[in-house]
């Protein structure tokens, strides 16, 4: 499996950036660590990551405003988390330095090409970043992208609050008590 | 109210261990050890029980049963699915669907039941010298299993998403068969991939295991088998070790099995992984090689009317058109079927995101999926995949997705595209990230042939998972023997889908009960002196 470190490299064809990558790698390995305590679910990295890039995903289902776009922010961020509690111990470690990356400003700029903080970041910045990374050469950008889209979308439709905007009227009923 | 099997006999002294709640190290004995809980776990642990044998079952996933089972994709994926039912491939271009329970795949699949084809056991028979492979010979087994597993025809009218798959394939000409199904009152809900509410199918969960536990056999779950101790030709031992309540992180307590016989059931992924583990003997070099997935292509469609393809048994109809008019062994043929659609599995697997992911969520209701299943490992170049261990121990699938696959995706979308056309689908999405949906047969058709077939641009998915601990007659070229007795180590049988030296062409859980009753009930015979008992 490639370790983040490999990540970099792959993502940055570059000696200089990939120096400077390894220059992060502690304070990296630091915030991939803190996320992976167990029962977080509130992680810091993650939650920034996804209250940003979670409402760009999800455009055009996503509330856009108050108090639903408020309440559809908190339930998307612990619905991530819960997914990403359920992955494996290997792909929680993957995940975790995903979001590890992306949260730490330098390698935000440098991988993901997201200039502003997250949550300074327009939604064009946020959705030039996916874009890119889906349609990457790099097949590690790609699969970070594919993550994003797998955990984002599929904690939404775990959620049976957004069942009725697809018409999808939930699991029948036994008709027992 | 319906009745939840577990609960019933827990109450009267079944012996079920959760080693998340065991405090302190144990040792336990047993006439045979069966490692896993599935398909091939389920047949074994009755029929040895049944002959008198002491059992014990070790599961690493957790005991869930119907009063648990509440139709959520949120609370099954994560409870019954290897890896939350986001498995990946190392390169991560293929996600696999697998379960990881009491009940193993069994407790989650859609309940397609297929004897294995003619021609793949004609096959096997040339290839890998498995002469008593024949129709002929298995279809007692077969039979056996029918009756036990209450398997057959699906008298019920196929839901719209299964209709649509005959609609569309009638007009142009190919045909299509029903599904046999293992099912006794099915309630059609469509809910067979969260669990079974209803214990209408006939799992290993609520068929098989319950009838080991009333002869007296003992499931641990939560438990991993994490390495065999080997002395010589015999297997000495089974090391386990307790995972934590969630089921993901081992925790310190171990649990320490000995029997006189080892089966290994933990799927074509877990089997060879504990093998490898254990540093068993593989003079062949085939360990872990040859995994087979029927690697499946998604094509969705939008129909002009509600087809609602989250309600009624997921899959009914299918057709072998482009399997039985291939050469088995040419460019990779496909079996056609239809998923169930649940907003969870649906979401994901769909490209894209934002405005144009959530347009296509809105028309859920309308959206009709077909899927293609390659047979692979035929074909000279189709060598599938290798199990590989992670640093922690753990399994990982290297499949690398080459050009013997990408050339039948191609005709596989192609075939789906045209078909759903015919049904009269609006508009044809395959699922590709370039793929922007195309508006009519002609569109589809150019659009297709200039899809970049690339590793996660083209999604590719997996249900099923087969081989990796090869049975044939040459101990150089294969794992097991005909009867799945590995090859060097005497007291060990390998007892699942990874025996399989290529793919079945079919859904595989009736290959897995047929082959395995026959084998499993040698290994009785040999270990009792006495013939097996029959399981119905």
């Amino acid at each position: 499996m490639p370790s983040r470190r490999q990540f970099i490299k792959t993502g940055i064809a570059g000696g200089l950036l990939l120096a400077a990558a390894a220059v992060f790698q502690k304070q990296l390995d630091r915030m991939g660590k803190q996320a992976l305590v167990a029962g977080n679910p509130l992680d810091p990295s993650l939650r920034t990551v996804v209250l940003a890039v979670a409402p760009v995903m999800l455009r055009g289902s996503f509330p856009v405003a108050d108090p639903d776009r408020a309440a559809a922010l908190e339930r998307i961020a612990k619905g991530v988390a819960l997914a990403v509690g359920a992955l494996s111990a290997a792909s929680q470690k993957e995940v975790s330095e995903l979001f590890a990356l992306l949260a730490f400003a330098p390698t935000r700029i440098a991988v993901a090409g997201v200039s502003a903080s997250w949550d300074q970041a327009s939604v064009a910045d946020i959705e030039g970043f996916l874009r890119r990374w889906q349609e990457s050469g790099v097949d590690l950008l790609k699969s970070g992208y594919q993550a994003l889209h797998d955990l984002v979308l599929g904690a939404w439709y775990a959620d049976s609050a957004s069942w009725a905007a697809i018409g999808y009227p939930g699991p029948p009923s036994l008709g027992q008590s | 109210m319906i009745k939840d099997p577990y609960q019933e006999g827990l109450a009267k002294g079944w012996k079920v261990v959760d080693a998340a709640r065991l405090e302190t190290d144990r040792d336990d004995e047993a006439d045979v050890v069966i490692v896993g809980s599935g398909a091939g776990g389920g047949i074994a642990a009755e029929i040895l029980a049944k002959s008198g044998l002491r059992v014990i079952v070790v599961e690493e996933g957790p005991l869930r049963s119907s009063a648990d089972f509440h139709m959520r994709e949120s609370e099954a994926y994560p409870a019954l699915y290897q890896e939350s039912a986001a498995r990946k491939t190392a390169d991560k271009g293929i996600n696999i669907l697998q379960g990881r329970c009491v009940g193993g795949s069994t407790t989650v699949n859609w309940t397609s039941s297929f004897r294995t084809p003619p021609g793949t056991l004609d096959f096997w028979q040339r290839q890998f010298g498995l002469a008593d492979y024949t129709p002929e010979a298995l279809l007692p087994w077969f039979e056996m299993v029918e009756r036990r597993l209450s398997i057959g025809a699906w008298p019920v009218p196929p839901n719209a998403n299964n209709e649509l798959l005959r609609t569309g394939a009638s007009r142009l000409g190919i045909a299509t068969q029903v599904i046999r199904r293992n099912v006794n009152g099915c309630w059609n809900l469509g809910y067979c991939g969260t669990g079974c509410p209803t214990n209408a199918k006939q799992s290993m969960l609520v068929t098989t295991l319950p009838a080991a536990l009333e002869l007296g056999a003992t499931i641990y779950y939560g438990l991993r088998a994490e390495r065999l101790t080997l002395a010589g030709d015999k297997v000495t031992g089974l090391e386990c070790v307790a995972m934590d309540a969630a089921g993901i992180h081992p925790k310190a307590t171990r649990v320490w099995l000995r029997a006189k016989h080892f089966v290994l059931a933990g799927g074509a992924i877990g089997s060879p992984a504990l093998l490898l583990r254990s540093a068993a003997p593989d003079p062949s070099g085939q360990l872990g090689r040859r995994t087979f997935l029927h690697p499946t292509l998604v094509s969705s469609a939008l129909m002009e009317s509600v087809v609602d393809g989250h309600a009624g048994a997921p899959q009914s109809l299918y057709s072998d058109h482009f399997l039985d008019n291939l050469p088995i062994d040419g460019p990779l043929g496909y079996k056609l079927e239809a998923p169930p659609l649940h907003p969870v599995l649906f979401a994901t697997t769909l490209q894209g995101f934002g405005e144009g992911h959530a347009a296509l969520m809105k028309q859920f209701r309308n959206a009709q999926v077909l899927l293609a299943l390659l047979r692979d490992g035929f074909n000279p170049a189709s060598r599938g995949g290798q199990v590989r261990l992670r640093d922690d121990g753990t399994p990982l699938l290297d499949y690398p997705l080459d050009d013997v696959v990408w050339d039948g995706a191609r005709r596989a979308l192609l075939t789906m595209a045209e078909i759903q056309f015919a049904a009269g689908a609006k508009k044809v999405y395959a699922v590709h990230e370039e793929c922007t949906g195309w508006d009519n047969w002609a569109a589809a058709k150019e659009g297709i042939a200039r899809l970049p077939m690339k590793p996660l641009a083209m999604r590719v998915v997996s249900a099923h998972v087969m081989g990796g601990c090869a049975m044939g007659t040459d101990a150089g070229k294969s794992v097991v023997d005909p009867r799945g007795r590995h090859h060097q180590l005497g007291n060990l049988t390998v007892a699942d889908g990874s025996l399989f030296p290529t793919s079945i062409g079919a859904n595989p859980q009736q290959s897995v009960y047929g082959i395995v009753a026959r084998n499993i009930s040698a290994l009785a015979a040999s270990l009792t002196g006495t013939p097996a008992a029959p399981l119905a």
